[in-house]
């Protein structure tokens, strides 16, 4: 048993078996999560580079983490802080960092495809750890994880994903994602931050935000991505907090108990309220833990392929 | 004969029985000793020296867990994939004498990462190891059974399948020729 892609560039290329096979492969993981020793030598022989073009914390933080826990050799790069400035390309950089001998690179970037881009040019396994406003599988796999660890399976269950559509690589991984489980997907936003085409990946649609939660059994809400909207798509903030904003006295109004999610980082009192997020049916930081035995997953069943 | 059976029938339980009385030898009531399979076959074994233990000392608690070695093989990017089992230790093994039990024992390797994934769990008081077959003269690394239910001589290209009744309808040790 082994993954069918050499690298984790999209949901797009996994299989529901690949699917599955992470999701038991994480559940052997978050058991050594829970150990006195959260450690495994399973890649003492593995350099792993972490190379983000972009800002994170969580991603970052979760990945390293996941490669210390596997005893790789780990790297980190940012971009703002390398030759990048000086204008260097993308494969330049990554060709200089393989020629250290490292095995696989975790990427962010700011452009969509780059990951794939960089898999057709370089000999190193390639995982995507978002690019642009196209794919995050990893972030969709814990999300789908963390469904399948409340409710046992995916497989039937309504997800809404709320906000912004348009410009989120977790919305299009998640709907993916959830979609090859089984999974109902419905997208919940402004008209402005629909994609006009959404309903071809077969999910519904709903501008109204009581009406999608009354509908759903899991709610993600996505956070504004205001760093990637270059024009104005709602007319405040306050506004869209007003129309789309999960707050306490919506989710007890609601006719049955949902389960609500984010994928972080949360701009509080934006799409989410500090009570709704620290509330029992909030699985936020269930989301954040499971990250990591999922990225050990990935990173642990990609790595087993190359010899 | 091409696989010859090694062990089956009364003898297979006889064996089993053996096995016990040496335990006991050494660890009178278990109070203080715990029993460990290692996935994905010694399991069974671990499982059935538990459930006859408890026939013979009803009156001692016997704990025992599953344990999987997979994150922990040195063969790891060398060979097939292989799939994680499930590890089912629900108790506290610091301090603790453990006797890790497998099916076979051939190169050595598998009780060699057994050891390293046992002390992710904690610091036992001593580990020794049971195995239903040892293959003799195959070992890469320099390790040996405190317990052995039979000794077998084979070549590598050879191999050891022991059945159990409650997966496989009998209890059964069979060596499989390279031929098959």
């Amino acid at each position: 048993m082994a993954l069918s892609t050499r690298h984790l560039l999209g949901i797009k290329d996994l299989t529901e078996n690949d699917l599955q096979l992470i999701f038991e492969t994480a559940d052997n993981f978050k058991s050594v999560l829970n150990r006195p020793i959260k450690k495994v030598p399973s890649l003492r022989d593995v350099t792993i580079a972490n190379i983000f073009f972009e800002n994170s914390t969580r991603t970052r933080l979760s990945f390293e983490l996941a490669e210390k826990r596997l005893s790789a050799d780990v790297v980190n790069f940012a971009a703002s802080s390398s030759s990048v400035s000086k204008g260097e390309t993308l494969i330049d950089t990554v060709n200089n960092i393989l020629a250290m001998k490292v095995d696989m690179v975790v990427m962010r970037h700011p452009y969509a495809g780059a990951g794939v881009f960089l898999s057709k040019h370089v000999k190193a396994q390639i995982v995507n750890a978002g690019d642009g406003a196209h794919e995050h599988p990893t972030q969709a796999l814990l999300d789908a994880f963390s469904i399948r660890e409340k409710y046992g399976d995916v497989a039937g269950k309504k997800v809404v994903i709320v906000g912004d559509i348009l410009h989120s690589r977790v919305a299009l991984s998640n709907i993916l994602c959830l979609k090859m489980l089984g999974a109902e997907v419905m997208v919940c936003g402004p008209t402005t931050l629909i994609p006009k085409y959404i309903t071809s990946l077969g999910v519904k649609v709903e501008h109204d935000l009581r009406k999608a939660l009354n509908w759903c059994d899991v709610a993600n809400m996505l956070r504004i991505q205001l760093e990637r909207q270059d024009i104005k798509y709602f007319p405040s903030l306050r506004e869209y907090t007003m129309l789309y904003g999960l707050n306490k006295e919506i989710l007890d109004s609601l006719d049955k108990e949902i389960t609500v999610m984010h994928p972080g980082p949360i701009n509080r009192g934006v799409e989410i309220t500090t009570d709704v997020a620290d509330s029992k049916q909030s699985i936020i930081l269930d989301q954040v833990e499971n990250g990591v035995a999922i990225r050990m997953a990935v990173l642990f069943l990609l790595a087993g392929q190359t010899e | 004969m091409l696989n010859p059976t090694l062990l089956d029938g009364p003898k297979f339980q006889i064996t089993i029985q053996r096995l016990c009385r040496q335990l006991i030898e050494n660890h009178n009531d278990f109070s203080n000793s715990v029993i460990i399979g290692i996935q994905p076959r010694g399991i069974y074994l671990a499982k059935r020296i538990a459930e006859e233990l408890r026939k013979i000392l009803p009156e001692s608690t016997i704990l025992h867990g599953d344990l999987d070695i997979t994150f922990y093989r040195d063969d790891f990017r060398r060979r097939e994939q292989l799939i994680p089992n499930q590890t089912r230790i629900d108790f506290v093994m610091e301090g603790k004498k453990v006797i890790l039990m497998d099916d076979v024992l051939w190169t050595g390797r598998t009780i060699r990462a057994a050891m390293d994934a046992l002390m992710a769990f904690g610091r036992p008081e001593k580990i020794e190891f049971l195995t239903l077959v040892d293959r003799r003269y195959s070992r890469h690394i320099p390790v040996a059974a405190d317990y052995t239910g039979i000794e077998v001589d084979s070549i590598a290209s050879q191999k050891v399948v022991v059945s159990w009744k409650e997966t496989d309808g009998e209890d059964k040790v069979v060596l499989l020729s390279d031929r098959n």
